[in-house]
């Protein structure tokens, strides 16, 4: 790291200050201040929104959550739909990685394919999906020789909403894999084939363990980015949370409860939520990778 | 055995290639029907005549032209606002000495992991109390940091050459010069694949822009695509050439600077 004075000094420090300013301003005001008030908010009592008058600090809000119908349904359709990405994704990504990474041309072409949803519009893409998935018309049905209402019965609706999110996660969590690989030492391939090993054998053997790290970290990544699932939804189902209800998750609540109801503290006490779940499975990953950590040394030297 | 493995593998990745490609293909393949035909079961052949008139019609059915402009104004000015202000940040944490450098870093590191959905509210308020809403100003200036950009490009200034900031401080160059004329010219893969995810990230932005617009002025592309579609209803045909609007102009770039984006995607995901 280029350091041209070793000890800071007052100067250097406001100096220093001057380059940070813009970014820190921007940070404090629109992500810093908005988490605290947040948490504060999710305290509110007798809260009102014109008058920003507060009644006072209480769990009302977290209460409300704990005994509405709506929010226990957002809970478990979020996690029945993260279950049903999650898995499938990183399943299929690494799949699709292992192949492309041994085929001698192509490769570029296949990956470019790919990865097109990542640079796609969300909900330009759902609505494409939306007619997808048109019972009469839709080409889905035609091709499956089926009849399905996919988006107005609440059986296949959230179902619906999983194929389109796996479609969409796949190219990214393809390119992770695909970099996953290139950084595995080749040194061991090459023992194990010396070693007489199968394809078969040096996959479960050699490769995936090698790359278990990486495949956490992916399906971290992934369960993060799907517990917020929005767009997708709102665009696939014109605005509604699906039929009955049927695809409504802890983003959509917390979204309806803002935006549409006004019910700002409840809001917040879902997004608290949110949070909460989300710095969980982050300290599983945290805990995982520290106890690992004497095998990725070793892996090193 | 090796080349009938080799073709199995060639045909379940063309297998997969044609399920991504298949909704592109269709939104094209419908956005050029005629109307009527959708609705006489699923159309599996081309057009009988290729409605090209589509795509204008579509334009003019909704003031796409201005969703358009504002998509442009929005994306361009956060892209260029944020790579400023992560240039200016991230040269300072990696060659200037400061007070506070690590606390403040590991601050802004616990910073980037708050989901963005969770300032929503707070955020909206701050809007409406600035009198915000409905204007560029809501639209532009809350993205105009991005830690994950700053981070990204910390890393780059890292691995810079202490030997040629040194030879440059000593032949006269201000810490400014430096950075503008030598680091960052030096780092333009990397600054280039951040632009290029905050593009993309700027320009598909929905909940955001759906939440602080209220009139079709100030809407951006997809939140104007999605209030066509309320309006619009069932006329498939004219709805797949809106949303050709917007996602074509994103593949074209895609197509040309790939290279950059999968870099950046790579690095920023790994070395984190």
């Amino acid at each position: 790291m280029p350091m041209l004075n070793a000890k800071p000094t007052l100067k250097s420090t406001l100096i220093a200050l001057l380059y940070l300013a813009p970014l820190l301003l921007i940070v404090g005001v629109f992500t810093l201040w908005p988490l605290i008030t947040t948490f504060l908010m999710s305290g509110y009592t007798h809260y009102n929104y014109f008058t920003n008058h507060v009644g006072g600090l209480g769990m009302v809000n977290f209460q409300f959550l704990w005994h509405d119908p709506d929010f226990h349904l957002a809970l478990r359709n979020t996690l029945f739909f993260v279950i049903g990405v999650v898995p499938a994704t990183v399943f299929l990504a690494l799949g699709a990685a292992l192949l492309l990474n041994r085929l001698p041309q192509l490769a570029t072409f296949f990956r470019t394919v790919y990865f097109l949803p990542f640079v796609t519009s969300t909900v330009a893409i759902s609505l494409v999906w939306n007619w997808l998935f048109h019972r009469d018309n839709g080409l889905l049905n035609a091709l499956l020789r089926t009849h399905v209402d996919w988006l107005n019965d609440p059986h296949y609706a959230l179902g619906a909403l999983i194929i389109v999110c796996i479609w969409q996660n796949l190219g990214f969590n393809i390119i992770l894999f695909l970099a996953g690989l290139n950084h595995l030492d080749p040194r061991y391939q090459a023992a194990a084939n010396l070693d007489g090993a199968s394809t078969w054998q040096r996959l479960t053997n050699v490769t995936w363990p090698l790359l278990t790290p990486m495949t956490v970290l992916i399906t971290v990544n992934a369960i993060i980015t799907n517990f917020k699932v929005f767009n997708q939804i709102y665009a696939l189902f014109h605005g509604t949370a699906g039929p009955a209800n049927a695809d409504i998750t802890l983003m959509y609540y917390l979204y309806q409860k803002f935006y549409v109801e006004n019910q700002y503290p409840v809001a917040a006490a879902c997004g608290v939520v949110l949070f909460g779940l989300i710095l969980l499975i982050t300290g599983l990953a945290a805990l995982y990778f520290h106890r690992h950590a004497w095998w990725r040394g070793g892996q090193r030297g | 055995m090796k080349s009938v493995k080799l073709s199995l593998t060639y045909l379940v990745l063309t297998l997969g290639a044609l399920t991504m490609l298949l909704p592109f293909v269709w939104m094209l393949v419908t956005s050029l029907q005629p109307a009527a035909t959708t609705f006489t079961g699923p159309q599996l052949r081309l057009p009988p005549a290729w409605q090209w008139l589509n795509y204008p019609r579509a334009w003019h059915a909704a003031p796409f032209a201005r969703y358009c402009l504002n998509s442009l104004v929005v994306t361009l000015t956060t892209t260029v606002g944020q790579l400023v202000t992560s240039i200016l940040a991230a040269f300072a944490f990696t060659h200037l000495r400061f007070y506070g450098r690590r606390i403040l870093f590991n601050g802004l590191i616990a910073l980037m992991m708050v989901p963005g959905e969770l300032l929503l509210i707070p955020n909206f308020i701050t809007m409406t109390r600035l009198h915000w809403v409905d204007t560029y100003a809501a639209l532009i200036i809350p993205w105009l940091a991005s830690i994950f950009a700053m981070f990204t490009l910390r890393q780059a200034f890292n691995t810079a050459s202490a030997t040629t900031y040194y030879a440059a401080r000593l032949d006269g160059a201000s810490n400014w010069q430096y950075l503008w004329q030598i680091l960052v010219p030096a780092n333009r893969p990397t600054i280039t694949a951040v632009a290029v995810l905050q593009i993309i990230g700027s320009w598909n932005a929905f909940m955001w822009p759906l939440i602080i617009t209220n009139f079709p002025r100030l809407r951006t592309l997809p939140v104007g695509l999605v209030t066509f579609t309320s309006e619009t209803g069932t006329d498939y045909p004219l709805l797949m050439a809106a949303t050709v609007f917007v996602i074509f102009p994103l593949l074209i770039l895609y197509l040309f600077l790939q290279k950059y984006l999968i870099a950046g995607i790579t690095r920023a995901n790994l070395k984190g």
